[in-house]
């Protein structure tokens, strides 16, 4: 092995340029064996250094006095009050999942909800994002129906819910779709764990499964653009074990209840190099590892192998001295492995030996923090004009355009996803998928935690800036409209080729427009995630930040649900409607045009507006909440109507907007309400400035607008459910 | 009362059958591992939900040999009511305990939703507290729940009343319509020839606290509690 020679073409093959293995030449002032190489290409793949990203991921807020641990770790923590902690994190796995989808999106929540339990926490709550391509693309339908079938398929056998998410198609993702999985876990305040290696001498364990040849490179594939071959990338792909991951969960927070533990980093990415190196250089010392004592799955693995296999559901761990057989009987109670596989040195560097022979010896500190970092060129994205009103042709009957677009892929119902995923196991949900955000309780207590994923990458692709702010804007809406109060953010920033300059010109914009926004309502980005190059064959995905929210519920009894709830209800329109059809919903699948400057995010009345809309629902003069966001104030009505099974009759206050503008425009800062004491609402909201119209009431079995038109709900509820249930039973 | 829940590698619906349980009677249950080899003193022993060994080789196949099997299969000889809820029920079916088998959906798909079944038999210690065919609201959530047996098994269970629930749409109408996995007459639960057994494929625990949004299943954990407490 030591004796193949490093050619320029080996080091292609590994990702490196020429800079960076000049660098690596530097640092250990020597040729790289083919282990070393391997090492180096993994530590520095855009995947793991954020290398073209790290440089603009500073600029965003990261602390609160709720925050207890922001990125850098392996989830974020923030404070939920009674010695409890939230631990939470999203996470892409977009290039595995093309390639291999129920696998790969499976392992994509694996991966994430160990990122979770390695730091205390039992995950409560599983959420995703997914972007497919375009329904008539051949390849569409088996990637839903594979990724949604591995997403339940390792979340439910973990007994995890998985409790809500988001879904969209656009051709943009055809070559590329986007399978991003959060999780949220609780854990004691004072009972988190951390990563960072101590104690010369302590024992180094290896526990979980087998390490075996699956998904070698993984790192680097999801650093790469795809291409014609990239179904030759299937190998890469991990395979997962959900079982073993639920006996690893358990025996993790079996152990964690004892004090044996040091350290425990998870094996993801890059497996056990990436997970060593990280302990070792936020210790500040060095790990030696004896390779023969890794488990393997297969014979003759060599050191490359064992080094960067993507084997899944493994965990690596620093013991205390003397604590190994108090860890060993309860991995063999799991009937999981459990092999002590190094220990911690002074020497600050990571040696392998197998068998007493040297692999591998590379200095820790250089080669986390001599690691790549570029200021990629880029241009900013040219500003679109805004788009009159006046300038989209009103419908013939706005009804019948709204159940258009309810019969739509992107606003029809996503029942036959949901269902797949046991939303309701550990009996705390208190409000599942369908809704603004999930509410799930804390586990014995009448409070609870408000979950939302959203993205509008509409307007992230017409002003980054702009769809950066209104993605935060929007989950932080979602968590008020339940009645939560927010409290920090994950993010996963998914776009293509950093190298191109109008891309990374969407990244920077983007990144740009969250920390405004998320600066503005204290409402801070605690850990993350960013995807590059999903690109195939030089064409890009739309700008995709989805922005995971976390919302306290201070109490179960002073929530909002987006329901119609009784007949004779007046609804209230929170938030200004001039009308704004620009880059809408109504434009893109009606018109079928793309264009117009999106929605402006004005973010002190965002703030002022759901302030308002949150007191209403603690004050409970709020009887049902729904935030207005994608198609406008009808389609957020109409779901009003389908989940409470009740019509409502609404008209506009005044002639000010054009009523097609008025139904469908998208102007941020909005939520419709419903109330049974409307006089309260309107002099609260007139108290404290903000604009809050009456618009109609709730009764009946049809939506009626301005007297003149009407469509029964039922009709609209068929619409709205057929779509992807008949897409996806299609033969 | 006092209650055992067996806990098997992989169930995961463990603690929410025991919080269930403690709700109902006020004290918590004994949770009992799969290797043990004796159950404690106990008047009734869950068998929980979950995918226990992965659902690898059958659902419940390889947990019905656990060593703690043996003991839940001596204590339900001396009338030790035993409740199996989802993979319980597969477990129970594949102990030998309940007659048939669990298959796949017939959808092929797994199935996680709030739906409709029919109490078919009041005479037991876990339906006594519904109403001869009440029309429950209980969430179902699996991927084998396709109850299948011989026709003679099917027309022994039904002739002797051993058909605990059965789906049925909001009405109560035990048809296709009601039928959300393709299970032999809509059965989502049978008993054993003494009614001692019961395994379902609904989940009880999880319509058994006002924020679940139903109290239909709490019902039967408050029956169980009137029945056996001593």
């Amino acid at each position: 092995m030591k004796n193949i020679s490093i050619t320029d073409e080996i080091v292609a093959e590994h990702g490196l340029s020429t800079d960076e293995y000049k660098t690596l030449l530097s640092i250990l002032d020597r040729e790289p064996n083919l282990t070393e190489l391997g090492i180096f290409s993994v530590m520095w793949s855009e995947h793991c250094s954020y290398k073209s990203s790290r440089k603009w991921l500073k600029t965003l807020p990261t602390e609160g006095p709720q925050v207890i641990c922001g990125p850098g770790e392996n989830a974020g923590v923030v404070d939920i009050g009674d010695g409890l902690a939230a631990v939470f994190k999203i996470e892409s796995h977009n290039h595995p999942s093309f390639i291999e989808p129920f696998q790969g999106a499976g392992t994509g929540v694996g991966g994430i909800m160990r990122d979770i339990f390695t730091m205390g926490a039992r995950p409560v709550a599983n959420m995703n994002a997914l972007r497919f391509g375009s329904p008539d693309h051949q390849k569409t339908r088996h990637l839903v129906s594979g990724v949604v079938a591995g997403i339940g398929g390792y979340g439910n056998c973990m007994g995890v819910p998985t409790v809500g998410g988001e879904t969209n198609f656009d051709p943009a993702y055809n070559g590329n779709i986007l399978v991003n999985a959060m999780t949220v876990g609780i854990a004691g305040a004072d009972k988190i764990f951390y990563s960072a290696a101590a104690g010369i001498g302590n024992p180094v364990v290896y526990i979980g499964s087998k390490t075996g040849r699956d998904g070698i490179h993984g790192a680097t594939m999801a650093s790469a653009e795809f291409d014609d071959d990239s179904e030759e990338k299937r190998p890469t792909v991990q395979v997962g074990d959900p079982f073993t991951e639920k006996l690893l969960l358990e025996a993790c927070l079996e152990l964690m209840a004892t004090d044996a533990i040091v350290a425990i980093q998870d094996m993801g990415a890059a497996g056990l190099t990436c997970s060593t190196v990280e302990m070792a250089d936020k210790g500040g010392v060095g790990i030696e590892l004896n390779l023969e004592n890794v488990p393997i799955r297969e014979e003759g693995m060599t050191p490359y192998e064992i080094m960067l296999s993507e084997s899944q559901e493994r965990m690596l761990m620093v013991l205390k001295p003397g604590r190994e057989d108090v860890a060993r009987a309860i991995f063999e109670k799991w009937e999981l492995d459990f092999a002590i596989v190094g220990r911690v040195t002074d020497t600050g560097r990571f040696v392998l030996k197998l068998h007493d022979e040297l692999v591998a010896d590379i200095p820790v500190a250089p080669l986390v923090n001599e690691s790549p970092l570029y200021d990629r060129p880029w241009i900013p994205t040219q500003k679109r004009g805004v788009l009159a009103a006046t300038a989209v042709a009103a419908p013939n009957d706005p009804l019948d355009a709204l159940h258009r677009l309810l019969g739509t892929a992107n606003f029809c119902s996503r029942r036959w996803i949901w269902e797949q995923y046991d939303h309701m196991v550990m009996g705390d949900t208190n409000r599942g998928p369908g809704g603004d955000a999930a509410i799930v309780r804390i586990h014995g207590t009448s409070r609870a935690l408000a979950i939302t994923t959203d993205c509008t990458p509409r307007y992230c692709l017409a002003e980054p800036e702009t769809g950066g702010k209104q993605a935060v804007a929007e989950a932080w809406r979602n968590l008020t409209a339940v009645g939560a109060r927010p409290l920090a953010l994950t993010n996963n920033l998914n776009f293509g080729n950093p190298q191109r300059e109008s891309i990374m010109g969407q990244f920077v914009g983007c990144v740009s427009g969250i920390g405004d926004a998320s600066r503005a309502f204290d409402f801070p980005v605690v850990s993350g995630n960013v995807s590059l190059y999903n690109e195939t064959n030089g064409v890009g995905i739309l700008p995709t930040p989805v922005i995971g929210g976390l919302g306290l519920v201070d109490d179960l009894d002073r929530t909002a649900g987006l329901a119609f709830p009784a007949a004779e209800q007046t609804i209230i329109v929170i938030g200004e409607t001039t009308g704004w059809l620009g880059s809408s919903a109504y434009l893109a699948e009606i018109e079928k045009r793309d264009e117009g400057a999106p929605p402006p995010v004005d973010l002190a009345l965002e703030r002022r507006n759901g302030d308002f809309v949150r007191g209403c629902i603690h004050d409970g003069s709020v009887t049902a909440c729904h935030d207005v966001s994608d198609g406008g104030l009808v389609v957020a009505i109409a779901e009003m109507a389908m989940a409470g099974n009740l019509g409502a009759a609404v008209a506009m206050p005044d002639d000010s907007v054009p009523l097609h503008a008025w139904l469908f425009g998208e102007d941020q800062a909005r939520y419709v309400i419903t109330t049974e004491n409307p006089d309260k609402v309107l002099k609260e909201a007139d108290k404290t400035g903000v604009s809050a119209s009456v618009i109609g009431r709730t009764g009946g079995a049809s939506l009626t607008v301005q007297s003149a038109y009407t469509i029964s709900i039922d009709k609209l509820r068929t619409a709205h459910e057929a779509w992807l249930q008949g897409y996806m039973t299609m033969a | 009362m006092k209650s055992t829940v067996v806990v098997f590698p992989g169930s995961n619906c463990d603690r929410d059958a025991a919080v269930a349980l403690e709700r109902a009677c006020g004290t918590p249950a004994d949770m009992v591992w799969h290797r043990d080899t004796e159950l404690p003193a106990t008047d009734l022993i869950v068998l929980p939900g979950g995918f226990s060994y992965g659902d690898y080789l059958r659902g419940g196949a390889i947990s019905a040999r656990s060593p703690i099997m043996r003991d839940v299969v001596a204590k339900a000889a001396q009338g030790v009511p035993v409740l199996g809820i989802c993979n319980g029920f597969q477990i129970l079916t594949e102990c030998g305990l309940l007659p048939g088998v669990l298959m796949r959906n017939s959808g092929l798909k797994f199935i996680c939703r709030t739906l409709h079944v029919a109490v078919a038999n009041t005479d037991s210690v876990f339906t006594r507290g519904y109403e001869a065919n009440q029309v429950l609201q209980i969430p179902v959530a699996h991927n084998e729940g396709n109850y299948r047996a011989e026709e003679t098994t099917l027309d022994r269970l039904e002739g002797e009343n051993l058909v605990a629930f059965r789906y049925t749409t909001p009405d109560g109408a035990a048809n296709d319509a009601g039928n959300p996995n393709g299970s032999a007459r809509n059965i989502a639960g049978i008993f054993n020839e003494t009614r001692s057994i019961l395994g379902l494929m609904p989940h009880p625990e999880r319509a058994a606290d006002p924020y679940h949004g139903g109290m239909d299943g709490a019902r039967m954990f408050d029956g169980l509690v009137a029945a056996l407490t001593r």
